[in-house]
């Protein structure tokens, strides 16, 4: 079985560039938006794609994504809706990885290792559950291992050696970095502590990392780029689709990805 | 029996507790346990806690035998009088003691969240005592049901930060509290108001809390020359019930908690043991109202500190392990117990510990007139003046 999520690393590598991943709720703002949104991403230059699973206590998320899964719900999102929408991208083509994010309640609640074969046989490549540390994760590591189905965990610049070395062990697919306190859309330095914090994790680890900062521009991407093997882009991804008006959507989503990743909106072919 | 050696090191009774949270919390985690674990083995410290409890709380509490009420129910019930201390319930043992270990931590910034203000206000208070900068979120819909409570905080102080999403409750509150731990975990300490969230809370919080059941169990001995046949107190996130039955739990005694059946089971409630089934929020696994999709599901209560759809873990392990009984009682019995209490012993008790109050005419068929309850009284009812006005159809 084809790895999509180590392809994506080694091309993009090859490709002297950081790999870029976008994030969105899934089944917002429209509960059957999700198709179109992944597919413009894609068209845009991301590499890859987490579709955040809605849940109704996000306490890991900000308000912007709070309130996106809440509409998600109202609208009658589940996970079940979710691993439609990546067999509906899979059906369509869609090549590129996809990832699940969200948090550990709705997965115990649709059961563990149905979930992970479930994900598996809907297309998906990853999942990511930022309440989940290693510690607790043995009853889903069991099975998402049996189903083919990357754990990747998340780190942070206050994670000690020990956590880090702990995680790495668990670690399948890449590592995502996270910032404590984020960096604002006016910052154009990285914060010097991420140098530092990635440095440690690549002391112990070959697999790649993804940095997660906060990163909204263009020169974010190219500076975290230059440390990291690739760049998560949520909240301002998040804002770019909320800010767009009825019509317009593909197309601000193509122009924002064009830019961040330095190429023409709608002039690249969709990554293989 | 180990019941009384649980958690484990990773903070797991049974299936249920351990550290369900992000990453960037797993070392404040670690860092808490350790500072919590230092701090209770060096004597200054717990010299200095004591001094407090006993100077500034008025710890011990009393036990009042209620006379009158035994009388109506028919068995003697002696009521451990929380009510009585500083701030007006057991929330302040938890938080003083917090309080001490943040400063010696050598955090300067408090936060907490609440449901119906009590820990909050006992947040707050301890934060003016020792000179901390405090912040707590506190639900909208809370906010609305307890004014008062929330001018104390801002006299002490304190600021409280609205908060809009979700139910507007306690549950949102504490999403809000562990966003900003999350974004301040370096020079924050969080200060949880029950036996909830990730490991070591659900274990500290019980031991700080523990000081209740240690207290009433000598006062009994004291006064009765025995151990109680029955312990009941109400159970939200669960501090008070386990305060009082931890010290109790490898003794023959049956213990009960009383859950907030709100409108009744089939309706909106509160009554996470008895309606709910296991799930993992706020960084622990134990039973939660949850719909059929892993959903945390609103709760409803009349009393706002029970208006939470989550419990502490440890609840969830006696409960499964038959150590103890969970009931649940509704909005309307909770406010003919509030009556009850009010009018046969002349104390006015929180909505939460009436709660406990209304089951006690549930265990007349099953006691007779020498058996004793003992019941944790939590806290005094002066916050709740407005919500028992309104429901009872009075203008004030």
């Amino acid at each position: 079985m084809t790895d999509r999520i180590a392809e994506m690393f080694a091309r993009t590598r090859a490709q002297g560039r950081p790999a870029v991943i976008v994030f969105a709720p899934a089944g917002w703002p429209e509960i059957d938006a999700t198709v179109e949104i992944v597919e413009a991403a894609l068209a845009g230059g991301a590499d890859a794609f987490e579709l955040g699973m809605p849940f109704s206590d996000p306490l890991a998320d900000g308000v912007t994504n709070q309130a996106a899964y809440q509409q998600a719900l109202a609208q009658g999102t589940t996970p079940r809706t979710v691993l439609e929408a990546a067999a509906a991208l899979r059906a369509r083509g869609v090549r590129a990885p996809l990832l699940i994010m969200g948090y550990f309640n709705p997965l115990l609640a649709y059961g563990v290792g149905r979930f992970a074969r479930d994900a598996v046989d809907a297309g998906v490549d990853g999942l990511i559950v930022v309440d989940l540390p290693p510690g607790e994760a043995a009853e889903l590591e069991g099975p998402a291992r049996a189903a083919g189905l990357h754990l990747v965990y998340l780190l942070a610049p206050t994670s000690t050696g020990a956590r880090i070395r702990a995680v790495a062990e668990h670690a399948g697919g890449f590592i995502y970095c996270v910032s404590v306190t984020g960096v604002t859309g006016a910052r154009q330095e990285l914060p010097e502590e991420l140098t530092e914090f990635l440095g440690r994790v690549r002391a112990v680890t070959d697999l790649p990392l993804a940095v997660g900062f906060g990163i909204s521009t263009r020169r974010h991407v190219e500076a975290v780029g230059a440390v990291a093997d690739g760049v998560v882009i949520g909240s301002a991804f998040v804002r770019t689709i909320a800010d767009a008006p009825v019509g317009e959507r593909t197309e601000r989503i193509r122009a924002f990805l064009g830019e961040l990743t330095g190429r023409e909106p709608g002039r690249i072919p969709m990554a293989d | 029996m180990t019941t009384t050696r649980l958690p484990d090191a990773a903070g797991h009774f049974g299936e249920f507790g351990g550290q369900y949270v992000p990453e960037t919390l797993m070392p404040a985690l670690a860092e808490l346990d350790a500072a919590y674990a230092e701090a209770m083995a060096d004597a200054v410290f717990t010299r200095r806690l004591d001094g407090l409890l006993r100077d500034y709380v008025g710890r011990p509490s009393p036990l009042t035998f209620a006379e009158r009420l035994s009388e109506r129910v028919g068995f003697r019930v002696y009521l451990k009088r929380e009510d009585l201390n500083h701030t007006g319930a057991h929330k302040i043992n938890a938080a003083l003691a917090q309080g001490l270990l943040a400063q010696r931590m050598g955090k300067r910034r408090v936060i907490a969240e609440t449901g119906a203000g009590q820990h909050g206000v006992a947040t707050a208070t301890v934060c003016a005592l020792l000179g901390l900068e405090c912040v707590v979120y506190m639900g909208a819909e809370d906010i609305r049901r307890q004014t008062l409570n929330v001018f104390r905080m801002k006299l002490l102080g304190a600021e409280v930060r609205r908060v809009d999403s979700g139910s507007r409750t306690l549950k949102d509150a504490t999403n809000e509290a562990i966003r900003d731990w999350v974004t301040n975990v370096r020079t924050t300490y969080y200060i949880i108001g029950s036996v909830v969230g990730p490991h070591p809370y659900p274990a500290m919080v019980r031991d700080l809390q523990s000081v209740i059941g240690r207290e009433a169990r000598m006062q009994m001995l004291e006064r009765a020359g025995r151990l109680p046949d029955v312990l009941l107190a109400c159970v939200g996130g669960g501090s008070n019930a386990i305060g009082l039955f931890y010290p109790f739990l490898d003794d023959p005694v049956r213990i009960i908690g009383v859950e907030a059946a709100g409108e009744g089971l089939q309706g909106r409630h509160a009554a996470t043991l008895n309606a709910g089934r296991p799930g993992v929020l706020h960084g622990a696994r134990s039973y939660l109202l949850q719909d059929r999709w892993g959903q945390v599901l609103e709760a409803h209560s009349i009393s706002a500190g029970l208006d939470y759809p989550g419990v502490g873990p440890e609840h969830s392990w006696l409960k499964v392990s038959e150590r103890a009984e969970y009931a649940a009682v509704t909005d309307a019995e909770a406010l003919d117990g509030f009556q009850m209490l009010t009018r046969t012993e002349g104390i006015i008790p929180a909505l939460e510990s009436a709660h406990a109050i209304a089951y006690l005419p549930k265990l007349s068929g099953e006691l007779g007139a020498d058996d004793i309850v003992l019941m944790n009284l939590s806290g005094r009812g002066d916050k709740d003046m407005g919500t028992v006005a309104d429901a009872l159809a009075v203008t004030i």
